[in-house]
């Protein structure tokens, strides 16, 4: 199923997000995707995040698809050039998978393996322009396909980006080279959301707000210091660093809630990005009265 | 300008350990302004090299090892130290040392690292670089080439990981697409920014052989061959 055809049911998407471990023991994970079974429409699978060597986003995805969910496969420019890219593309493809994410990547200096030489022979603009090709059935340089792999593309976008306008230019290409839908960066702050939303009022496909689960104020203060475009408020910061350690899955989640609420009239959609919470995914999205 | 620093004297002397007659080649050009060249660094590392017991045949500052015309001449003026050394030190970028390997069949040591040269700019002074991609985009890139400088060689606009003007490699270092932006609003043409750039060829960025026949290429096809078994060599 491509989510594009649920945004087209006009249905208010939600999508979670999994990070596949550092090695083979893949139960853990698996078992709680198992509890947004019927919870979330699809699940994202990240790929090698923060250029941290992990199990890859494709065989995840699979294992996922096998067990009954959708799958987003997350796939980025920065380990693969443009024979690999358009090669995993159509890999995905013949695997079941339907929904790609399509991203420039991290830089490799995030990681855990700075000394490597990163790749980045395509950007997320190319990859998508590339992957709507391969649709077409033709790969980048104009050869026939046999055969031809049918994805939906996704793109991602910063709510918080600063300059925003060039990010908004960026979204048109984007969208003009192939995407589908967007899922935004981190967002927490409601007003600069509906400015985002404002300014990429012209832009026709639909829009996913991304929400992080708050675990603790040092991930917050950390994540002010360090995420690009990402702000959490003093408000939500001093409601974790007051709560108590049993108490902080409570109010994060309530704060999940309390934003998706907020936001979910000025777009299509809601990415939830749990990092390790994803057991209490199904509550944010109770709260939220999603289900 | 190409950017130098000097090698620790323990690895440099790591390169000598065998060897006994140091020939001492000291760039006077990009390195002097790196203070590891110039009459300074032939001082330092005539000194080093004889505290460690070796002994200096001669000690010559060249200006920009990197004028093959210029090397050539002063190297012949000292054939016979040459030819009594077991080593050459040369102080210089890796292009000087790899200048001096082209021209003399003697070994040659680095004492230098070549720590930036994303692309020579000439004698420019900034911090511009050209990375000789042989498809040059910097007229609608503002005149600020993206290339040289985004360490994920974007070539359509900034990344997820850019913030209020910044690179997420490095809080220090500006984001070269936020300056092309600001450049192109500047400049009244923020249109070029719309444009899709293709994926880069890299094939573009090798030179064709044809290229390399030419004199502006290689000058050793207008030079003489000189004589003595040290060749010289010019080919």
């Amino acid at each position: 199923m491509k989510l594009k055809d649920l945004f087209e049911k006009g249905k208010f998407v939600v999508t979670s997000e999994i990070g596949p471990p550092k090695g083979t023991n893949i139960e853990p994970m698996l078992e709680e995707a198992d509890l947004l079974k019927d919870k979330a429409d699809a699940i994202n699978v990240t790929e090698n995040q923060s250029s941290v060597m992990r199990l890859g986003s494709m065989a995840v995805c699979r294992l996922l698809k096998e067990r009954g969910f959708e799958p987003v496969f997350q796939i980025t420019c920065r380990d693969r050039n443009r024979l690999a890219l358009q090669s995993d593309l159509i890999s995905a493809s013949v695997l079941g998978i339907e929904n790609v994410l399509c991203l420039t990547g991290d830089h490799v200096v995030l990681g855990d393996h700075p000394q490597t030489k990163s790749v980045f022979d395509l950007d997320s603009i190319h990859l998508l322009k590339v992957a709507r090709g391969l649709g077409n059935g033709y790969d980048m340089v104009g050869n026939k396909l046999d055969g031809v792999p049918d994805l939906c593309l996704g793109a991602v976008a910063n709510p918080g980006a600063d300059p925003l306008e060039p990010q908004i230019i960026k979204m048109e290409a984007k969208v003009e080279v192939g995407a589908e839908f967007f899922q935004t960066q981190a967002v927490y702050e409601v007003k600069k959301f509906e400015d985002f939303m404002k300014a990429a009022g012209h832009i026709k496909v639909p829009i996913m707000v991304g929400i992080v689960l708050l675990k603790s104020a040092g991930m917050a203060r950390f994540m002010n210091a360090n995420v690009a475009g990402v702000f959490v408020p003093d408000k939500f910061i001093k409601i974790m660093a007051e709560a108590s350690k049993e108490d902080r899955p409570r109010k994060s989640i309530e704060i999940a809630a309390s934003l998706i609420k907020e936001m979910k009239g000025m777009c299509q959609g809601v990415h939830i990005m749990s990092l390790g919470w994803d057991r209490y995914v199904p509550s944010v999205l109770e709260a939220a009265e999603l289900i | 300008m190409i950017v130098s620093e000097r090698k620790s004297w323990e690895e440099i002397l790591s390169f000598l350990e065998e060897e006994k007659n140091i020939f001492l080649l000291v760039c006077g050009g990009c390195s002097e302004a790196c203070k590891t060249g110039g009459p300074e660094g032939l001082r330092e590392a005539k000194d080093r090299l004889r505290e460690a017991g070796k002994k200096v045949t001669a000690a010559v500052i060249i200006d920009f090892v990197c004028n093959k015309v210029l090397l050539g001449m002063r190297l012949n003026r000292y054939i016979d130290e040459l030819k009594s050394s077991d080593s050459i030190l040369v102080v210089s970028c890796g292009i000087g040392v790899q200048a001096v390997a082209n021209m003399v069949d003697i070994p040659v040591q680095p004492a230098d690292n070549t720590i930036h040269m994303g692309g020579f700019p000439g004698v420019w002074p900034g911090e511009e670089r050209c990375l000789q991609c042989g498809d040059c985009q910097l007229a609608d890139t503002g005149g600020i080439c993206p290339y040289a400088d985004c360490p994920k060689f974007l070539v359509n606009g900034a990344c997820g990981g850019s913030d209020k003007g910044k690179c997420e490699t490095d809080p220090e270092k500006d984001c070269v697409w936020t300056l092309i932006y600001e450049r192109l609003k500047n400049i009244g043409k923020l249109e070029n920014l719309r444009k899709i750039r293709p994926p880069r060829d890299y094939n573009l960025m090798l030179a064709p052989a044809e290229r390399k026949k030419s004199m502006f290429w290689a000058l050793e096809t207008v030079e003489e061959k000189p004589k003595e078994e040290v060749s010289v060599s010019s080919e």
